[in-house]
């Protein structure tokens, strides 16, 4: 079950985003930004949370889940050790997946070439 | 002003003649449907080399020489190399001239650079100032996506209106005499802006500077568009060809089944490849391939190429501006046949 | 013979919005339907493999919130190791925003731009250039996360 739900909400989350390129002539980089604020702002609003435990990796995965996670790491630090934790907080959850990005994506540079 | 006709055109009192040319290119191209026609088809896009831009020096560099060889004509009785690119600061061009050691003039016409190279190699032979004119001009799909557009593995969905740049270079050699089909006259272009913003779409933006060529330089030569066996746009692509057509049906021109366009020609329509090919080497493989192959067994006899370009920078998109266009049109004649 | 080229400025602004029809009208239309369908094709796609890591995760005794990370640490891998055998573009090309939205779309670019600039060097190329493409993200991500971070626990001490 939380495999279909997972494949429904993500998938229709980059359908609407697709049909939102196609109407505004968007590029990918200005919808991935939205995304990412609409759920940052989501995730403050406490309102993620619950479409994570409901969609699991159908929330999780797309780009908004990224923007929930730097706000509720920034949330949970602020309330934990005060103003200066809206500095490091913003790192807290997403710190992981940045660098994985970092590390896999020099690794691979080291190893392949663009291809056409 | 004996040799100049009307306001942009000039008729060449003693026609240039081109004597050479050699058309190299990528595997994306010697596959397509003018495959056949294409001098030199190299395998490998990189063409051995550590970067794609010395690759596409090196095309440029094997075409201007693979030309030269092919007259027999020595690098010093050649008086002029004129050559251009898409890449800043036009490299392509003027590191080739550092390894061919010729006269250099560099030009930036975007993808019409071939055929404002090839008038002033008209003019200046024609003028007497020259002898032997070299015109080389290149462009890479790879060198142009990280110049104009994105790493070549972003994930990135084409959109139907966007051209593939033509990997590949093209060298002509213009003579004062000697076989080969003459160039009959040329007709310089003014930029043309309709305020098109879209990159993907290139050709929209071209296409209304390639009607006001053609159009100023029927006007000019007083000729109907059937005076052409051929009518061959640069890259304008499958859309940019529709409009340029259509823009010129409303000044009563109607260029019907003579008219063709290289970046629609060159991918033959393979929708993989968008609305078509583009590049400088789009135009002028196009022409050193298939067009002067043809008219050598007689199937083309007077020949109408104007050469495309946008001349707008990744700069000046992000910042807003609109694509100006710019089209410079040559004719080819086969000897002796007017 | 009248000129395609414009006479003076409302002459231009004139043609230019007459040519914007005809482009219009030109334009191929793009099957919307059907880039929808293959967007939420491969984007769901995408979310049902991270699900599957996901509850092997949930399986090793982790609490969601744990369990995310290494979900997201091996999407992020696949995204990389797709980029570098030159095969994540070719998904984008025909799944669009299903590739694009998805985290391993995001380890995506920074691999992209990786590969490419590596030829003008490690630390002006590729270091430099690495966040080309994902910076815009990170930026509005850390923006938008601090500013409602502050609102909420600052503000309005929630």
């Amino acid at each position: 079950m939380s495999y279909l739900i997972a494949f429904f909400v993500g998938g229709a989350i980059c359908a609407l985003g697709q049909l939102v390129l196609e109407l505004t002539g968007w590029t990918p980089a200005q919808l991935l930004v939205i995304l990412t604020i609409i759920g940052g702002v989501l995730g403050g609003l406490g309102l993620y949370q619950p479409f994570l435990e409901f969609a699991g990796a159908g929330a999780l995965i797309p780009v908004s889940g990224f923007g929930s996670s730097v706000a509720l790491g920034a949330i949970s630090e602020a309330k934990r050790i005060g103003f200066m934790g809206l500095f490091t907080g913003t790192f807290e959850i997403v710190g992981l997946g940045l660098t994985a990005a970092v590390i896999f994506g020099f690794l691979m540079a080291l190893v392949f070439n663009p291809k056409e | 002003m004996g040799k100049k006709q009307g306001d942009q055109t000039y008729l060449f009192e003693s026609p240039p003649v081109l004597i050479g040319a050699r058309a190299v290119v990528g595997p994306r191209e010697a596959a397509g449907p003018l495959g056949q026609y294409f001098d030199l088809p190299i395998d490998d896009p990189l063409f051995g080399e550590k970067t794609a831009e010395k690759a596409e020096r090196r095309f440029l560099i094997e075409a201007c020489n693979a030309t030269l060889e092919g007259v027999g004509i020595k690098n010093e009785d050649v008086d002029f190399f004129l050559a251009g690119d898409l890449l800043n600061q036009i490299i392509s061009a003027s590191f080739t001239a550092r390894e061919i050691r010729l006269p250099f003039l560099g030009l930036y016409g975007a993808c019409s650079t071939v055929a404002e190279a090839s008038a002033l190699a008209g003019f200046l032979i024609d003028g007497g100032f020259a002898n032997n004119v070299l015109v080389g001009v290149s462009s890479h799909y790879q060198t142009a996506e990280r110049q104009f557009r994105y790493p070549i593995e972003l994930n990135l969905k084409h959109k139907l209106s966007s051209q593939y740049t033509v990997t590949g270079a093209g060298a002509f050699l213009y003579a004062k005499k000697g076989a080969g089909p003459q160039l009959e006259a040329a007709t310089v272009g003014k930029v043309v802006d309709y305020q098109i913003t879209d990159p993907n779409d290139m050709g929209a933006a071209m296409a209304p500077a390639a009607a006001d060529t053609i159009l100023q330089h029927l006007e000019d030569t007083g000729r109907d568009p059937d005076y052409y066996d051929l009518i061959l746009t640069g890259d304008l692509g499958e859309v940019g060809m529709q409009l340029n057509a259509a823009l010129l049906e409303q000044y009563g021109v109607t260029l019907g089944s003579r008219y063709q366009d290289c970046g629609a020609m060159i991918y033959g329509g393979n929708p993989a490849h968008g609305a078509g090919g583009s590049g400088c080497a789009c135009a002028a493989v196009t022409v050193a391939g298939y067009v002067l192959k043809e008219m050598e067994k007689g199937k083309l006899n007077r020949v109408l190429v104007v050469a495309t370009g946008a001349l707008h920078s990744p700069l000046t998109w992000q910042q807003g501006e609109s694509i100006p266009g710019i089209a410079h049109a040559i004719v080819l004649e086969r000897q002796g046949y007017s | 013979m009248t000129h395609i080229a414009p006479r003076d400025e409302a002459d231009r602004q004139r043609r230019a919005a007459s040519y914007q029809k005809l482009v219009q009208r030109y334009k191929p239309r793009p099957p919307i339907g059907r880039n929808m369908l293959m967007a939420f094709v491969v984007g769901g796609g995408l979310c049902l493999l991270g699900q599957i890591f996901f509850n092997i995760f949930l399986g090793m005794a982790l609490t969601p919130r744990e369990a995310a990370a290494p979900t997201l640490a091996v999407m992020i891998f696949l995204g990389a190791l797709a980029t570098g055998f030159g095969i994540y573009d070719e998904l984008a090309e025909i799944g669009g925003a299903g590739a694009a939205i998805p985290i391993s779309g995001f380890s995506n670019t920074v691999t992209a731009a990786a590969m490419e600039f590596k030829r003008e060097g490690f630390i002006l190329g590729m270091g430099a250039k690495m966040f080309v493409i994902a910076g815009p993200v990170l930026v509005y991500g850390i923006i938008t996360g601090f500013t409602v971070a502050l609102i909420r626990v600052f503000l309005l001490g929630m």
